[in-house]
């Protein structure tokens, strides 16, 4: 990692580590917190990352923003920040200007499709939108028989029925009726829906792995505080093969999501290569939400299971990200059908070419 | 944070990618002039003296070692991309594999020069054989409970016991063992425990080959009889093996040796298949092919601490860890899809031989160099757990 992206992470880390406390948010029933923690995320330029400074933002690197949302996993962190980093990156692949505030970007399951109207107004469903009834703004992939477009759109005009994920964050359903955008541009050439499914795919195993982090340290420090059977239940082998598997998933969601990061940051275009980095950290990354937070929970007994815990913070998050851009489920035939399609004497080069 | 684990993306430079087009043609040449068949993993010939010089000429054997003894003082992660090529092309490595990646390095270390000077050269000329003797009838994941004695002698030791499990011992030249050369004491039960060089084949070394549940006869049983070894076949300390241990072992633990023993059955599957496959096949191969790459780049990340003069220990055990879980499970997945196979895919007779071949090896993955409850116990220590 650069010297650079640990300054952009660091200062997010600072935010999230005063303004963004687990136990401090958990307590708070009236998410009272939100708002500080918003101001002082846009007052450092962090939403618009990866904006450059001509078109509103703060024009930080790919791997810098990555690193961001590795951050943002770590701390669980339930506004929409990722979201508007992608609505912001979205926007600028069509030189749109971002505005101020809280984005998000539809659709978000590579399944939908946003239509461009001839007289320039969208139609569509996006299901699963994250943070959509907090976004004051929407980033949106429409197309027509020209092609795709970027619109950006106010969320105020369109209908938005609210849902929650797995970790009790806003997960809507955006209906575009006839809506008219603020701005439309086409999309540049060769630009394709997968490729914001794969950049939000990405930016969701890097939180998954950063959750899976704070799960892993969370149930080590409580096995190590936690007494029965007359002594701490860190010293019992069965717990410690848990927690190395624990461990073992962590790094394989760290591994596989910090390598996609890579692969995206320092790409010309979204080939192959890319693609298998981006789908595999995906699912790689699901499954070790499921795997892993499965045995954080283990670890934590009864305690773990309430909702004046921390814990639920990071495992049901973890979970509920895997459904957003594209589930595992989905990606694995995506990449299955590819590999397929390039023989079988092409999967090692594949492979390798990492 | 507690676990500082650290798997970097570390990518392979660029002069790794034409020395992997040199490995492919040299594989491509000796498959193609008999030496081995790469879709039959299940042969006897894994023992190749001569593909074993050949690979040595052309410069791939102690490629990281200084050229003073015979190697090419190239990066650790050159060496990388020669073994997982070979491994991937079910190569006959067995005569050198255990020589370059472990033996060497443990003589570089802690043998005198003159042995080094004698040794290290064959070993990159591809001529000589190592096996390690680590464990014992009654001694296999608990190192330290070794009680082959080595007992001292005018200008040496006389050695006798029994090792077992000894991969290769029926064809090596020499063997790295610990022997034990003082009761342990009451502070360290690790402490006694001697490191030695063996030249094989000589009288008071009886091998007797095991026959494996796959068929074939890759581990001994070794029994010394007041067999002399001279003093200048110490390696390091005396009574200090276990402090020597360590550092070795995240070479040994997070290669792509480690999660490519089995691949060749993906590979088969994936042409049975062929270009359309339906939904529940592409889903499976699509996992394993994520799983696959996740493991390898965590696999290289490791190697690239490795080359950068690191000790990640605990790193290179959940490689292992996880690696050796999934190349156990990956015949057993690959059979899953495969029972949608089309019963005219014309490959499906290679299919089937292999896969019986993977499922009788996978049970040897998560027990050999380390078993999955010994790694996750060193894991467990470097959590702070114990």
């Amino acid at each position: 990692m650069a010297e650079s992206e640990n300054i952009v992470a660091e200062t997010a880390e600072k935010i999230f580590a005063d303004l963004a406390d687990a136990q401090t948010i958990n307590r708070d029933k009236n998410g009272a917190w939100k708002a500080p923690l918003w101001q002082a995320l846009s007052e450092s330029g962090l939403p618009l990352s990866w904006v450059p400074e001509d078109c509103g933002g703060s024009g930080a690197s790919l791997a810098e923003g990555f690193s961001v949302l590795s951050a943002a996993g770590r701390f669980a962190v339930a506004v929409p920040l990722a979201e508007t980093m992608l609505a912001g990156w979205l926007l600028v692949q069509a030189k749109i200007s971002s505005p101020d505030g809280e984005m998000t970007v539809a659709p978000a399951s590579p399944k939908d499709r946003i239509t461009l109207n001839a007289d320039g107004s969208l139609s569509g469903k996006a299901r699963g939108v994250p943070f959509a009834k907090a976004a004051k703004h929407i980033a949106v992939i429409a197309g027509d028989a020209k092609g795709l477009s970027i619109a950006l759109v106010d969320a105020g005009k369109c209908r938005i029925d609210s849902g929650l994920g797995l970790g009790g964050d806003h997960s809507d359903t955006v209906t575009f009726d006839k809506v008219q955008p603020v701005t439309t541009k086409p999309a540049p050439k060769g630009f394709e829906q997968t490729h914001l499914m794969l950049m939000g795919g990405v930016a969701r195993s890097l939180q998954i792995a950063g959750a899976l982090e704070s799960m892993l340290e969370i149930s080590v420090r409580y096995s190590n505080e936690r007494v029965a059977f007359e002594k701490k239940i860190s010293k019992f082998q069965a717990v410690q093969h848990n927690l190395a598997r624990l461990a073992g998933e962590s790094a394989a969601a760290l591994a596989a999501a910090t390598s996609a990061a890579d692969a995206i940051a320092n790409a010309t275009s979204f080939n192959d290569e890319v693609f298998l980095e981006a789908v595999a950290a995906k699912i790689r990354c699901s499954e070790a939400a499921e795997k892993g937070g499965g045995i954080a929970h283990q670890v934590h007994g009864a305690i773990g299971f309430t909702i004046e815990h921390i814990l639920h913070r990071y495992s049901l998050r973890a979970l509920g990200w895997r459904d957003d851009f594209g589930s595992e489920s989905y990606w694995a035939v995506e990449l299955g059908k590819l590999v397929a399609n390039r023989g079988a004497d092409e999967l090692w080069p594949l492979v390798a070419s990492r | 944070m507690t676990a500082a684990l650290r798997f970097d993306p570390i990518r392979l430079p660029p002069e790794c990618e034409q020395l992997r087009k040199e490995v492919r043609a040299f594989l491509a040449e000796e498959i193609a002039a008999g030496t081995f068949d790469p879709h039959q993993p299940n042969r006897e010939d894994t023992d190749a003296p001569e593909f074993s010089r050949r690979v040595g000429a052309k410069g791939w054997l102690g490629m990281t070692w200084p050229k003073k003894y015979g190697g090419h003082e190239r990066s650790f992660l050159e060496r990388y991309v020669v073994t997982e090529e070979m491994r991937v092309a079910n190569a006959p490595t067995r005569r050198f594999f255990v020589a370059d990646r472990q033996s060497g390095p443990v003589l570089l270390k802690y043998a005198p020069e003159n042995i080094k000077m004698d040794i290290l050269p064959r070993i990159c000329r591809g001529e000589v054989c190592f096996a390690i003797g680590m464990s014992e009838p009654n001694s296999g994941s608990d190192l330290f409970a070794a009680k082959t004695r080595a007992t001292k002698t005018d200008g040496g030791y006389l050695i006798n016991g029994t090792k077992i499990w000894t991969s290769s011992a029926h064809i090596a030249d020499y063997m790295i063992a610990i022997f034990r050369t003082s009761p342990p004491t009451k502070e360290n039960r690790r402490h006694g425990l001697t490191q030695f060089l063996v030249k094989m084949k000589q009288p008071g070394i009886e091998v007797n080959p095991i026959q494996q549940i796959t068929g074939q006869y890759e581990f001994n049983e070794v029994v010394f009889t007041d067999f002399f070894v001279p003093e200048d076949h110490v390696l390091g300390e005396v009574d200090g093996a276990w402090k020597q241990a360590t550092s070795e072992l995240a070479y040994e633990r997070s290669g792509p040796e480690r999660f490519l023993e089995t691949y060749y059955v993906l590979t088969e599957l994936v042409r049975a298949v062929g270009k359309n496959p339906d939904t529940r096949s592409a889903e499976g191969i699509g996992r394993l092919v994520a799983q696959l790459h996740t493991m390898r780049r965590m696999s290289v990340s490791v190697a690239g601490m490795l080359q950068a003069g690191k000790e990640p220990v605990v790193e290179a055990s959940i490689v292992k860890d996880i690696g050796t879980v999934w190349e156990q499970a990956l015949p057993h997945r690959v059979r899953d899809l495969a029972a949608f196979v089309e019963e005219t895919a014309t490959n499906r007779e290679t299919l089937e031989n292999q896969l019986s071949f993977a499922i009788k090896t996978a049970p040897k993955l998560t027990i050999q160099g380390g078993t999955t409850e010994v790694l996750r116990g060193i894991i467990a220590r470097g959590l702070g757990l114990r």
